[in-house]
C-alpha cells in the first residue's frame, strides 16, 4: 500500500474587536453578567431589522487584504436558518455565494475566502453531566450573540498537525498585528476548526474528510490533528473506510467523539438576507483600509531571511513589531556588522539580559540605545572585549543605559593584550592543575577545559579564549 | 355643524384652523367612536383618557389614529393576531408608530389582521374575524381588514396597514375606502412584524385620497433602523389636481381575467369612461409576465415567512408550551398550538422551497418571475402614466366562504400581487357599487392605479382628480361612516 498523505484544511473564526455587535448597537464584552449587553435587535424581537457594523466591514476589508485576498466590488448576506436557542432569530446572517473576500495566499497556504457574519450566544448546561443531555437546566447568555465575526476558510494545502498549528500561529500574528482582533484562543476570539483527510501520496484526488472542532490552542490543533490522522491511517490501512462526520477533539483525554454525522448535517436552506442590501466597499474605504495595513509578517520574515537571518529569527521578530523595528535601527547603525549577527544579540543576549533584569518591555522600550549595542557588537567582533565580557557589559546597560565604552573602562573589562602576562597566567594554571596535564597529555582533549576555566578565572574573563587555547597547547 | 366623525381628516384640521372645533372634542369624538367596535375590528384599544387629553397641544394633523397590530408598540399588547404571541408587549417601538407619536397623533388602538398579516378575509385571526361594516355577513378583506373595517364603520378616522400582495387594497377596496401601498422603500419597516420582508410595505387606509397623503407625508423617509429605506424624494404634499389631460393610463390586456365579476368589470368599465372624461387616455399596455405572478408570490413570500416566523420558539418571549425538559419538543409543541392552519401551511411551503436541491426549481425560479414582472412594468411605464386594474377580482364575499379553498383565497390577490413584485406603488379608490354574484345589496367596488417607483406624488394627485369625477362620498350612497354611530 503506498504512503497515506495528510490533507488538511482549516476553518478560522476571528471575532472582531469592534465597539459594538455586528447588526446592533449593543457593546461588545467578554466575562460580563450575563445577557445585560443585549437589545430588542440582538433578542430577535418581532419587527426588527438588522444594521451592519461600518467598523466590522472595515476590520473584514482589512483581513481580506492581509491575506492577499480579492475584494468583491459586490458581496451579499445570507441567512443559514437552524433552530437552536443560541441562535435567537433561528437564522445566522452569513456570507454565502459571494463573499467579501476570496482568492488569496498566506506564506504557502491558499486562502479559498474569507467572509462576514455574526457570532451565535453562548449555551450554558448547568448541572447533572454539564453537556446538553443530562444538564438539569440549559441557560442562554446572549452578550456574545451578534459579535462580528470573519470566518477565513483555506484550501486544503496542509501536510500535516506542526504545519497547521504553525500556519495556525503565523495567521494569529497577522490578524494581531492588523489590530482588528484580541485573537485569543482561550476567550474564544480565535477558533480554529480543521477538515482533515488522506489520500495516497502523489494523488491529486481528496479522499473523505473529517471535521474537527473544539481545539482551543495550537497544540491541541497539532494534537487533535494528528490524532485523527493516526485514526483515519490505521482505518484505511486495516482495511476500513472513512466516514464523513463531525468529532470533537477531548484533549485530557486525547480521543475524538462524533458529533454528527452527514446524514444529521442540517439543511441551512440559505437565501440572500432581505433585510440588508448588497455590501459594495467605496473606493475610499478601500484605499484607507490598504494604507491602514502594516507590513505583515510574512512580508517580514521574507525580507530577514533574504538578509540571511535564520529562519527562526526571522519568525520571533516578525511576530513582535517593536522589536523588529529596533532590530532595524541597529541595522542602519551597524558599521558593517552583518544583521545575522544583530538578530542573534536582539533576540538572544539582549531578550536574555532584559529577561534577567526583570526589565518590563521589549528592547524598544529598554535603556539599551540601538547605536550602543551595534558599538558593544562592535567591540566583541575586533576582539577588544571577550564575548563573556560583553555580556556582563550588556547586563550593566540594561539596567543604567550609558556607553559600552566607558563600562568596558570602569569594569577593566578590556582584553588583556600584554601576552606576557597572559602567559605567566597560563603556565601557572598549568602548574596548579598536573591531573588535567597528564590526562591532556594521555590524548584526552576535554581536559584542557579545566585549565581554560582557571585562566579565566583568574583574568576575570578579560581573556580571549582562542588565545588561552593557543597557549595552552604551545606549552604542552 | 355635521357630526364630527363624520369629517375627514382634512375637513376636521380646516374646522379647527376655522375655530369650529377644538382638538380636544375632535379626539374625544374619535375615543368614543372607537369605543363602539361592534364588528371585532380592534384587538386592544386605548382607553388611556390622558392620551385624549394630550391632544389640546396643537398640532397640525392630530387626529387620532387605529394602528394595525403588526406594529410592534412599546408596553402595548402586539400579537399580529397570533396566539404565539399572546400576552406579549415589546420593549420597542415601530418607526412609523414612533412618527405618529411624534407628530402628535393618539393611538386609538391595535386593529385585528390575518394572522401574522397571511391572508385577504382577516379569516385567519386567532382573535376572530373582523365584519364588513357594509355587511355583517362578508368579510372586510384582508390582511388589515381591521384598520380596513375601522374607517370605514367611523371607529377611526385613518388607520395604517401593511401590505404584502394586497393587505392594504383589497380590504381597502372591500370596505369603500382608500388604500394605499407605496414604493418599497418609501416608509421605515423598522418594527414592522415580518412577514415576507422583502415585499412588506407599511401604507395608510383612511377615507379620501387628500388624508392618504397626509399620512405618507408623516411616515415617508430614510430610516437608519431599516438599510432597505430611502425615503420619498421632495416629500409628499396635498394633492389638488383637478384633471387628468395629458395623462396616459394602460390597461393590461393579460389581466382581463375571465374570472373577474360583472358588477365588478361594469364599475372599472365605467371607471375608465371616467378617466376619459377627465380628459385622461385610455391604452392596452402589455404584462406578459404578470399572470404568473400569484405563482411566484406564493413561492417567494412564504419561503421568506419560513425564516422570518423561525423566532418564534418559546424561548424568550410570546407562548411557551410542552416540552418538559425536551428542547425539541417544546419547540414542536409551541408552534404548533401557537400558530394558525394558514401561518403553517406557508411555513411548510416556504420550507420546502428553499430546501436543498428545490431551491432553483421553486425559489430562483420565482426570483426570476419577479424580475420579468418588474420588467414588464417598467416597459409599461417608457408608453403609459399609470397602469389600472380592478383591485380585487369580486365585491367582498361571504364569511367561510373560501375558508376550505386556499387556492381560491389566493386568487384574490391576482390583481394587486404584480406591483408588490415589482416594489412599484398602487392605490385602491373606491369607484362606485356592486351586486355580489350571488345578489344581494350592493357592495364598494375598488380601482387600483400603479404608479413606477417613487412617483407616489404623481399617482395621489390622479387618484384625487378621479376620486373626486367618481363623487363616491357625495351622499348618493349610504357609506357606514357617514351613520355609524347613530346605528350602532
Amino acid at each position: 500500500m503506498p504512503e497515506l498523505e495528510a490533507v488538511i484544511g482549516l476553518e478560522i473564526h476571528v471575532q472582531l474587536a469592534t465597539k459594538t455587535k455586528m447588526f446592533c448597537g449593543c457593546e461588545l464584552s467578554f466575562g460580563d453578567e450575563p445577557n445585560v449587553h443585549t437589545c430588542p435587535i440582538c433578542l430577535a424581537h418581532p419587527g426588527v431589522l438588522p444594521v451592519p457594523n461600518e467598523q466590522a466591514i472595515r476590520h473584514a476589508l482589512q483581513i481580506g487584504l492581509a491575506l492577499g485576498c480579492e475584494i468583491a466590488p459586490w458581496s451579499i448576506f445570507h441567512r443559514k436558518n437552524y433552530f437552536y436557542p443560541d441562535s435567537p432569530k433561528a437564522y445566522q446572517i452569513s456570507q454565502y455565494d459571494i463573499p467579501i473576500a476570496s482568492n488569496g495566499k498566506l506564506g504557502d497556504i491558499r486562502i479559498h475566502r474569507a467572509h462576514l457574519e455574526e457570532d451565535a450566544a453562548k449555551t450554558i448546561h448547568a448541572g447533572g453531566s454539564g453537556r446538553i443531555h443530562g444538564s438539569d437546566a440549559s441557560l442562554v447568555d446572549f452578550n456574545r450573540g451578534g459579535t462580528p465575526l470573519v470566518e477565513i476558510v483555506t484550501e486544503p494545502d496542509l501536510r500535516g498537525g506542526a504545519e497547521a498549528a504553525e500556519w495556525a500561529r503565523l495567521l494569529r500574528e497577522t490578524v494581531r498585528q492588523l489590530g482588528v482582533s484580541d485573537v485569543n484562543m482561550e476567550e474564544g476570539s480565535l477558533r480554529v476548526d480543521g477538515n482533515v483527510s488522506v489520500r495516497p501520496a502523489g494523488s491529486s484526488e481528496l479522499g473523505t474528510k473529517t471535521e474537527l472542532k473544539n481545539m482551543n490552542s495550537f497544540r491541541f490543533l497539532q494534537r487533535g490533528i494528528e490524532a485523527e490522522l493516526a485514526r483515519q491511517r490505521e482505518l484505511i490501512e486495516s482495511g476500513g473506510q472513512v466516514v464523513q462526520e463531525t468529532l470533537h477533539f477531548d484533549p485530557t483525554s486525547g480521543t475524538l467523539t462524533s458529533l454528527r454525522s452527514k446524514e444529521e448535517a442540517h439543511d441551512y436552506r440559505y437565501f440572500p438576507e432581505p433585510d440588508l442590501v448588497p455590501l459594495a466597499p467605496t473606493e475610499e474605504m478601500l484605499r484607507e483600509a490598504r494604507e491602514a495595513l502594516p507590513e505583515l509578517p510574512a512580508v517580514r520574515i521574507e525580507r530577514y531571511e533574504g538578509l540571511g537571518l535564520a529562519p527562526e529569527v526571522a519568525l520571533k521578530l516578525a511576530s513582535d513589531p517593536r522589536t523588529a523595528g529596533y532590530f532595524e535601527s541597529t541595522v542602519e547603525a551597524a558599521d558593517g556588522i552583518e544583521p545575522r549577527v544583530l538578530a542573534n544579540w536582539v533576540t538572544g543576549e539582549l531578550a536574555a539580559a532584559l529577561r534577567q533584569a526583570e526589565v518590563e518591555g521589549g528592547a524598544a522600550d529598554s535603556r539599551v540605545s540601538p547605536p550602543a549595542l551595534v558599538a558593544l557588537i562592535g567591540m566583541v567582533q575586533e576582539k577588544k572585549i571577550s564575548h563573556g565580557s560583553g555580556k556582563t557589559v550588556l547586563a550593566a546597560m540594561v539596567t543604567e543605559g550609558g556607553d559600552p565604552a566607558g563600562i568596558v573602562e570602569r569594569e577593566g573589562l578590556a582584553q588583556m593584550s600584554d601576552s606576557g602576562e597572559l602567559e605567566a597566567i597560563v603556565e601557572k594554571a598549568i602548574a596548579d592543575n598536573p591531573a588535567a596535564v597528564e590526562k591532556i597529555r594521555e590524548g584526552n582533549g576535554k581536559a584542557i577545559g579545566a585549565i581554560v576555566g582557571a585562566v579565566m578565572k583568574e583574568t576575570k574573563g578579560r581573556a580571549d579564549g582562542g588565545e588561552v587555547n593557543r597557549i595552552i597547547r604551545e606549552k604542552l | 355643524m355635521t357630526d364630527i366623525v363624520d369629517l375627514t381628516v382634512l375637513e376636521a384640521h380646516d374646522a379647527k384652523m376655522a375655530g369650529d372645533l377644538s382638538p380636544r372634542e375632535h379626539s374625544e369624538a374619535w375615543f368614543e367612536a372607537a369605543a363602539a367596535d361592534e364588528i371585532n375590528a380592534y384587538l386592544w384599544r386605548n382607553d388611556r383618557a390622558a392620551e385624549a387629553a394630550a391632544i389640546e397641544v396643537e398640532q397640525d394633523w392630530n387626529a387620532p389614529i387605529a394602528v394595525k397590530d403588526i406594529f410592534a408598540t412599546e408596553g402595548v399588547p402586539t400579537t399580529a393576531a397570533s396566539r404565539i404571541l399572546e400576552g406579549y408587549r415589546p420593549p420597542y417601538t415601530a418607526t412609523a408608530v414612533r412618527k405618529l407619536i411624534e407628530a402628535g397623533l393618539p393611538i386609538l388602538g391595535k386593529t385585528n389582521m390575518d394572522e401574522f398579516a397571511m391572508g385577504s378575509s382577516n379569516e385567519n385571526s386567532a382573535y376572530g374575524p373582523v365584519l364588513n361594516p357594509w355587511d355583517r355577513t362578508r368579510v372586510p378583506g384582508g390582511s388589515s381588514g381591521g384598520s380596513a373595517a375601522a374607517v370605514a364603520a367611523g371607529l377611526a378616522p385613518w388607520a395604517i396597514g401593511t401590505d404584502t400582495g394586497g393587505s392594504i387594497r383589497q380590504p381597502a377596496a372591500f370596505c369603500g375606502i382608500v388604500g394605499l401601498k407605496p414604493t418599497y422603500g418609501a416608509i421605515s419597516r423598522y418594527g414592522m412584524i415580518a412577514f415576507a420582508s422583502s415585499l412588506d410595505q407599511c401604507g395608510p387606509l383612511t377615507r379620501t385620497v387628500s388624508d392618504a397623503a397626509l399620512l405618507l407625508a408623516m411616515l415617508q423617509g430614510r430610516d437608519a433602523c431599516d438599510s432597505t429605506s430611502v425615503g420619498i424624494d421632495g416629500g409628499i404634499s396635498l394633492p389638488d389636481r383637478e384633471d387628468l389631460s395629458g395623462l396616459r393610463f394602460g390597461v393590461p390586456a393579460e389581466l382581463a381575467s375571465d374570472s373577474v365579476d360583472a358588477g365588478v368589470r361594469a364599475v372599472f368599465e365605467r371607471t375608465l369612461e371616467k378617466i376619459e372624461g377627465l380628459g385622461g387616455e385610455i391604452a392596452e399596455v402589455s404584462l406578459p409576465s404578470a399572470e404568473h405572478g400569484i405563482s411566484a408570490y406564493y413561492v417567494i413570500a412564504p419561503a421568506e415567512a419560513s425564516s422570518n416566523l423561525a423566532r418564534y420558539d418559546g424561548v424568550r418571549y410570546g407562548m411557551r408550551a410542552g416540552g418538559d425538559g425536551d428542547l425539541i419538543e417544546m419547540y414542536e409543541t409551541t408552534r404548533s398550538e401557537g400558530f394558525g392552519t394558514e401561518v403553517k401551511r406557508r411555513i411548510m411551503l416556504g420550507t420546502y422551497a428553499l430546501s436543498s436541491g428545490y431551491y432553483e426549481a421553486y425559489y430562483g425560479q420565482a426570483q426570476k418571475v419577479r424580475t420579468r414582472i418588474a420588467g414588464d412594468f417598467s416597459s409599461a411605464f417608457s408608453a403609459v402614466d399609470f397602469v389600472v386594474t380592478p383591485t380585487a377580482p369580486s365585491v367582498a364575499f361571504e364569511l367561510g366562504e373560501k375558508t376550505d379553498d386556499p387556492l381560491a383565497m389566493y386568487m384574490n390577490d391576482f390583481f394587486t400581487v404584480p406591483m408588490s413584485l415589482a416594489g412599484i406603488p398602487a392605490i385602491s379608490i373606491p369607484a362606485g357599487l356592486a351586486e355580489p354574484e350571488g345578489g344581494g345589496p350592493q357592495l364598494p367596488v375598488g380601482f387600483q392605479i400603479a404608479a413606477p417607483a417613487f412617483a407616489e406624488q404623481k399617482l395621489l394627485d390622479a387618484a384625487f382628480a378621479l376620486e373626486q369625477g367618481i363623487g363616491f362620498d357625495d351622499g348618493k350612497v349610504a357609506i357606514p361612516y357617514k351613520s355609524w354611530v347613530e346605528n350602532a
